[in-house]
């Protein structure tokens, strides 16, 4: 009966999107040279210290909404850098303004990675609005991105990852959306990285300045 | 200019405001537009090595900021007081990770306001922002707002710290709407 009030959201499909989360994020983190990371809240969090606690990410406990913004003004202090934003479809849909700002901007050294479950994965897997026709690479082409594709099975996936990873001076022209289909699943926390936002700022920045 | 600081001619208080962001190498300015900003959005737009930042939201430019604050970069965020409302959940970002933050808020709804729909906020700026743990520096008077930027910018990047700074309607409207 509920089910009236989902309007065009798809409660069953993402339960079988072949793309896994963990799987995703260890590929586009694997030999991850130079690059600045910033995980937006929950599970990306997670998927990314799995790989590795990494000084050069940064998580996000909260500011949800914030990543792609805190992308931004990272990737514009750091031009000779590429700056990977791994956000989720509910955090990203919180701070959509900020593909327009970055659209404004054109950040050669920035990509902003969805990883689209549609669903709110910390608070009981409610659905999001990318359960529907909601076509966020769309918008994100719409807000100014140089590159935008939704990613929904492996061979895409492969394809996609040199340009998501690429490094500054090669093919990168303006800022890079994706948004990677993955399965709806709860995968649980894992590792975790340190609470402490202090902790995280201060050896972000001593692992890149070599200052706090 | 040190001159310009310690308290210069009223019409020059954003010529004081540039001169202290110009001392703190301030690299992205952040804002979402206020007439009483419109002058230092110009001047900060005709500078060599600031970049101006256009948000769509305030709070865009607290997580930019901080994002600035980890590579390197000095950063200043530019709203009027109705823009602090949209910003309170994102300064947890600035607090908890105890980011530097320099705001500098154009008050609205506060002194001598025609239109009510900006009372709430305009009344309310002080209180959430110490209330969200920003350092809070009201000021009235245009000759004194050069040393309040500086000593704001100074306990913001030297903390580091969340400090904003008030540009009350009597300076602002002095300004704008004195015709």
């Amino acid at each position: 009966m509920d089910k009236m009030f989902n309007g065009t959201l798809d409660r069953d499909r993402a339960a079988d999107y072949p793309l896994r989360r963990r799987e995703v994020v260890a590929q586009l983190l694997a030999d991850r040279g130079d690059m600045l990371v910033v995980a937006g809240l929950g599970a990306p969090v997670w998927d990314c210290t799995a790989v590795e606690d990494h000084p050069l990410n940064f998580p996000l406990w909260g500011a949800m909404g914030g990543a792609a913004a805190l992308g931004l003004g990272l990737a514009m202090a750091q031009p000779g850098r590429r700056v990977l934003v791994i956000t989720g479809d509910g955090e990203m849909l919180m701070g959509l303004g900020a593909l327009t700002t970055i659209g404004a901007q054109q950040p050669d050294n920035l990509a902003v990675v969805v990883c689209d479950n549609e669903r709110y994965g910390e608070t009981g897997m409610q659905l999001t609005h990318t359960a529907g026709n909601l076509d966020l690479p769309a918008m994100a082409l719409a807000a100014g991105f140089a590159t935008a594709a939704k990613i929904s099975s492996d061979n895409e996936f492969k394809a996609a990852l040199p340009a998501i990873r690429t490094a500054l001076g090669r093919t990168a022209s303006g800022p890079g959306f994706w948004s990677i289909k993955i399965r709806a699943e709860e995968t649980g926390i894992g590792a975790m990285p340190p609470k402490d936002g202090v902790t995280l700022k201060d050896r972000f920045r001593s692992a890149l300045l070599g200052q706090k | 200019m040190q001159t310009d600081r310690a308290g210069g001619e009223p019409e020059d208080w954003t010529g004081a405001i540039f001169s202290v962001l110009r001392d703190w190498d301030v690299a992205q300015v952040a804002y979402v537009p206020d007439a009483g900003h419109s002058d230092l959005i110009i001047r900060c737009d005709q500078a060599d090595g600031m970049r101006l930042v256009p948000l769509t939201t305030e709070e865009e430019g607290i997580a930019l900021l901080a994002g600035a604050w980890l590579g390197g970069q000095r950063g200043v965020l530019l709203m009027q007081s109705s823009g602090v409302g949209n910003c309170i959940n994102m300064l947890s970002l600035a607090r908890v990770c105890r980011f530097p933050l320099l705001s500098l808020v154009t008050m609205r709804g506060q002194w001598g306001e025609f239109n009510p729909w900006q009372v709430p906020m305009g009344q309310l700026t002080p209180k959430v922002l110490a209330d969200a743990n920003n350092l809070v520096f009201a000021v009235d008077d245009a000759r004194q707002i050069g040393a309040a930027v500086a000593g704001a910018a100074r306990m913001a990047f030297e903390g580091p710290a969340q400090a904003a700074v008030l540009i009350g309607q009597a300076v602002i409207g002095a300004k704008s709407f004195g015709k």
